[in-house]
């Protein structure tokens, strides 16, 4: 019996008793191994994740929108119907970020504006997955329209960090990191604008992936940043993520920014990192981060080389006006992407317009929160008549010059390795008055965004107790690559520590706003099967 | 119209929809007609997360638009998003191009009163068509007054052309032959049937005045939106005298957008908007650049079919057609395709010519038909010119003919037999009636025996006139010499 | 530096209803942020091409060929308001 397999029966919380199953600790390629070896069915595994739910979920509050009685049904189907319906992800339950549009269930982008939104179509990298099989648990919090990075921006919730209740999971995708920290999903899908899934797998001790751009479709994911958006998985470990990954890329004829990776994604297997050179970027190092994840960052280095790597030095000089740079791009592009919530078509709208541009503007107003507002100023003046030039034009401008920092780069080097966040988890509530310092958070991950390279983020160990996420970077299209070297470095690591559920959850606190907003929803309907026809 | 020391300067700028069979960025049909919003998906309505991808027959006619303009079709080109808030635009954007639009530095010909005008054309670019707006409440559909408004998508995202000329149209005759000759040479290319009643093709005018010999530019204001050639020529006769007015009152001319009122046949400035128009315009991250293949253009050249200025030089040549003539029948496709078949009828090039300038173009243009659909085929009319070229009929005769064959939907020869229209060549018949004229005459008959020999013409028009158009004038005209000489 | 005026005018764009103390307290968020953002102009950029975008592909485009629309009650399925078929909206005012 495989030791990964024998640790996640042997150690089952409690919480969850079946079968001695630890949704703590299982991962997908042992519980598709439990599924086709017929020791467990897909009904059963479905339910170990919603009894984890019932057990921590008002504590983590990972899910807006839960669709068990969906998840239940399909789950039968899908053991009732095992030879029709097998595949690589069949009956293995996923969540999923709520910023991905999914027909049949309410899809809020974690924003009052969505807060009644029934999509008429799936996204396309779901829609893949569902036609796999996959048994959807439910939609994910995030932050408003994906912009934060504690997901403390959410118009519905705030959603804890399992590690430390008191501590925010990391942001955007800080629902589908936690559900997946906290045992609440066997996997999830994020999506990663500024490092949006790396950043809180980083801080819920998972790993987190961010493919090249154009990997994967972006149709229907519900757009902030076009230029810099990508879906990819957040799993338990990095063989888990290469097998979502694979189900996940391709080019689809309806997003004219995807492509075809030059060639598939390969499940990794290699345990040793011989001949692989490692660049680590001095700037990164030297952004404020905090000592705890400076120790881990060094040791796993120091791994990289036990393994037969070797880690070089390396400069890219313009990482520091990248943020700027960052913070121009998204919020422009993010001006124009939003600029379709009206109140006309779908959506909220607020109560008795007097006109149409009372229509919209209260509509707007009322509909997003502070972030989104604050974001749609700054791209808005970015593009108006006079600053075009000196913030659109120049960020344009910067983002040639990150590029081109990694192609001179990856001349010399296979991957680039550096922390993923300057600091572990934060306290919920200790950023959310001041939008630069959050805005740091991304710090390590946004140049890839900017460069539209690979990468992602591994557990390297604790810091305070806290999880210290480790990132690599590859270059365009190198996703087996840096699977690979992941997976050896994940190896040596030997990061096995679950969260404790420590601490006590933070609502939103006197800067927060529309607390008293209500739940969205229930689905109305949910038949993925529907959706394979 | 004359403007005194002023010259008008004016430009245009052309939107026409193309009659390709899906939209600009999404698969839902183009249609006209059809019950509201059934013709709508997640693209063209907007929801969150769907995506545009280009529909390639659009750019294909897009090309062939500019090529027929003369215009370099640009190496590479990149879609925009051009910003603002309306019901009837639904990602509150337009994909649109900006500084880097498929095709530019073109030029168009146009025939003005049979003299050859150019205009230079600044560009044109692809882009979507926006929905369809209808005010309820207040009164005949208009915006002022009506309590709502209704949005139809059908229309929203149709593949949609703008062409934007150089100020070089010299007056509002111009500019109203620039754009049938415009629209005829697009009809022609295939790409859009450019109905005015749909709105299929629109444009906004620009128009300011400087002073003759002047090479800089006045201030403009602009004439949005119309889809009336008569409109036009009415709004710019009215605003030329105006601006003219302003300034030789020691005004000046505000940069502002007018209504054209037909029924009181003025402009006048449409309230002003809070806000300056601040596009913000930025490269649209959801396409990839378009690289035009040379080869893929060559190809569209060589499959162009014939356009009018081509086909111009070709009447002048094969014809041997004037050019005011062959620019009249060679402009439009219609028309001139109706004289080649008169001609390959059997009549005289010349002749055909003559008939299809002036009695089968009056004919349409007195029923409102577009040529090839009058009440004359191009058979019968090559047999009337026959008939005319071998004496059968009377040229003047030939005309009531004509009107007849009209009337009756019939035969040249059966209409001539059936009122009598033949040409009296019979000399007894003519003698009669002669003699009848001579002897009503004396006066004149006094003049031409005194030696004013030229006062024949006055005895061949009063026989001519007599027999009802019909007689044979060279035989008239013997039978007078020998009547007067004797 | 990034005046209340402004702020107003970059709502009015946006079509954002923002109230006076909003107006304020953002002008000041703003004004923190955009000082952050002007480190750029540290660089010179003069001959520095653009990146629109970092995909090195052209030319995806798709045939000109007829999909299935929605049917017209899922497209107005999650409509505010509507009225003969269509989406209504208020008077343009």
């Amino acid at each position: 019996m495989n030791s990964d397999r024998r640790r996640a029966i042997e150690r089952g919380t409690g919480d969850a008793p079946l079968r001695g199953l630890d949704p703590l600790r299982l991962t997908a390629r042992d519980a598709k191994r439990l599924l086709v070896d017929g020791e467990i069915s897909s009904a059963e595994l479905t339910k170990v994740y919603l009894d984890q739910i019932a057990a921590v979920e008002s504590k983590v509050r990972a899910y807006i929108l839960h669709t068990p009685d969906n998840a239940a049904k399909y789950s039968t189907k899908v053991d009732r119907e095992m030879q029709a319906m097998r595949g690589p992800l069949a009956g293995l339950p996923i969540a999923v970020k709520d910023n991905m549009v999914t027909e049949g269930v309410t899809t809020t982008c974690a924003s009052k504006m969505l807060h009644n939104y029934q999509p008429v179509y799936t996204a396309t990298a779901v829609r893949q997955v569902w036609e796999d099989h996959v048994v959807m648990l439910g939609k994910t919090n995030l932050d408003e329209f994906a912009m934060g990075s504690s997901t403390e921006n959410s118009a519905y919730q705030v959603t804890a960090n399992p590690w430390d209740l008191s501590t925010v999971p990391g942001g955007s995708s800080g629902g589908s990191a936690a559900a997946v920290a906290a045992g609440e999903a066997l996997w999830a899908l994020g999506s990663d604008t500024g490092g949006s899934i790396r950043q809180p797998a980083a801080l819920c001790g998972i790993v987190g992936m961010k493919p090249t751009y154009g990997a994967v479709s972006r149709y229907g994911l519900i757009a902030f940043a076009s230029s810099l958006d990508q879906i990819g998985p957040l799993t338990r470990s990095v063989y888990d993520c290469a097998l979502l990954l694979q189900h996940l890329v391709g080019h689809d004829p309806r997003d004219a920014t995807s492509v075809e990776l030059p060639e598939p994604v390969a499940l990794p297997t290699a345990e040793r990192l011989d001949g692989l050179r490692v660049g680590v970027p001095s700037e990164y190092l030297a952004v404020g981060i905090e000592p705890g994840v400076r120790a881990r960052f060094d040791e796993t280095l120091a791994r990289i080389e036990e393994l037969g790597g070797a880690c070089v030095e390396i400069s890219l000089p313009h990482t520091e006006y990248a943020l700027p740079a960052y913070y121009i791009i998204a919020p422009a592009e993010a001006s124009a992407n939003l600029a379709r919530f009206d109140g006309v078509r779908y959506g909220y709208r607020c109560a008795d317009p007097v006109d149409l541009l009372d229509l919209y503007e209260r509509t707007r107003g009322e509909g997003f929160g502070p972030e989104v507002k604050r974001r749609i100023m700054i791209g808005t003046y970015a593009l108006s008549a006079g600053y075009y030039d000196a913030y659109y034009g120049r960020a344009q401008k910067v983002r040639t010059l990150v590029r081109r920092d990694f192609d001179e780069a990856f001349a010399g080097v296979d991957l680039i390795a550096s922390p993923t966040t300057p600091t572990v988890a934060f306290k919920a509530g200790s950023r959310t008055s001041d939008p630069l310092a959050m805005y740091m958070s991304d710090i390590c991950t946004i140049p890839a965004n900017l460069a539209g390279l690979p990468a992602l983020s591994i557990p390297c160990g604790l810091s305070d107790g806290l999880p210290v996420g480790f990132q690599l970077i590859g270059p365009a299209f190198s996703e087996n690559r840096l699977l690979e070297a992941a997976h050896a470095l994940e190896g040596a690591i030997g990061f096995d520590t679950a969260p404790t559920f420590r601490g006590a959850r933070r609502e939103r606190d006197a800067n927060g706003w529309r607390a008293d907003w209500p739940a969205p929803p229930g689905p109305i309907t949910f038949s993925p099967e529907d959706a394979q026809s | 119209m004359n403007n005194g020391a002023w010259e008008p300067v004016i430009g245009l700028e052309m939107h026409v929809e193309l009659d390709t069979q899906t939209k600009m960025f999404c698969g839902c049909a183009v249609t006209k007609g059809d019950a509201p919003n059934v013709h709508t998906c997640p693209v063209c309505l907007a929801h969150p997360g769907a995506l545009p991808v280009v529909n390639r027959r659009a750019v294909e006619y897009a090309a062939r638009i500019a090529l027929a303009l003369d215009c370099t079709v640009q190496a590479r080109n990149i879609f925009h998003r051009k910003n603002y808030f309306y019901p009837d635009l639904p990602k509150a954007y337009q994909i649109s191009q900006y500084d880097e639009p498929l095709a530019t530095d073109g030029s168009f010909e146009y025939w003005v009163d049979g003299e050859l005008l150019r205009c230079r054309i600044n560009r044109v670019h692809m882009e979507e068509d926006a929905a369809k707006l209808i005010h309820a409440g207040g009164d005949a559909g208009r915006i002022a007054g009506s309590d709502s408004s209704m949005v139809d998508f059908n229309r929203g995202g149709t593949p949609l052309i703008e062409i934007v000329t150089e100020p070089d149209i010299p007056s509002p005759e111009a500019a109203r032959e620039f754009l049938q000759q415009l629209r005829n040479l697009v009809v022609e290319l295939g790409v859009s049937e450019c109905n005015m009643e749909e709105g299929q093709i629109r444009w906004d005018a620009n128009i300011s005045v400087r002073p003759q010999g002047s090479e800089e530019l006045g201030t403009r204001t602009e004439l949005k939106n119309m889809n009336s050639f008569r409109y036009l020529q009415q709004a710019l006769d009215a605003e030329i005298p105006r601006q003219i007015g302003v300034l030789e009152a020691g005004g000046t001319i505000d940069l502002e957008t007018l209504h054209f009122d037909p029924d009181t046949g003025t402009t006048t400035p449409l309230r002003s908007k809070e806000e300056a128009h601040d596009y913000r315009y930025f490269p649209e991250p959801d396409l990839v650049p378009l690289e035009i293949d040379p080869v893929w253009v060559e190809g569209l050249r060589a499959t162009q079919p014939e356009l009018p200025a081509a086909r111009v030089e070709r009447f002048i040549a094969d014809y041997g057609l004037s050019r005011a003539d062959a620019g009249v029948l060679g402009s439009s496709g219609a028309l001139a395709g109706f004289y080649e078949e008169v001609v390959a009828a059997g009549a005289g090039a010349k002749p055909a010519a003559n008939w299809t300038m002036g009695e089968y173009l009056a004919h349409l243009n007195a029923a409102g038909l577009e040529a090839g659909h009058g009440h004359v085929t191009a058979e019968r009319l090559a047999r009337l010119v026959k008939l005319v070229e071998d004496g059968t009929v009377s040229t003047s005769a030939a005309k009531e003919v004509f009107a007849r064959m009209i009337e009756d939907r019939a035969e040249p020869e059966a209409t001539i037999e059936k009122h009598g229209l033949g040409q009296i060549s019979d000399t007894a018949e003519l003698e009669a009636i002669v003699a009848e004229v001579v002897a009503a005459n004396p006066a004149q008959v006094e003049q031409y025996r005194g030696g004013k020999q030229q006062v024949i013409g006055f005895f061949v028009g009063q026989v001519m006139k007599a027999s009802g158009g019909r007689a044979n004038p060279q035989v008239v005209n013997d039978l007078l010499r020998r009547a007067l000489d004797a | 530096m990034i005046s209340e005026d402004d702020v107003r005018y970059v709502a009015k764009l946006a079509r954002l209803r923002i109230e006076q103390d909003e107006a304020t307290r953002m002008t000041g968020e703003l004004a923190k942020i955009l000082a952050h953002i002007d480190k750029m102009s540290e660089l010179d950029l003069a001959a520095v091409p653009p990146t629109a975008h970092v995909l090195d592909v052209v030319n995806v485009t798709r045939e000109d060929k007829e999909r299935p629309s929605l049917p017209r009650e899922e497209a107005l399925r999650n409509a505010p308001a509507v009225s003969d078929e269509c989406f209504r909206v208020p008077r343009m005012g």
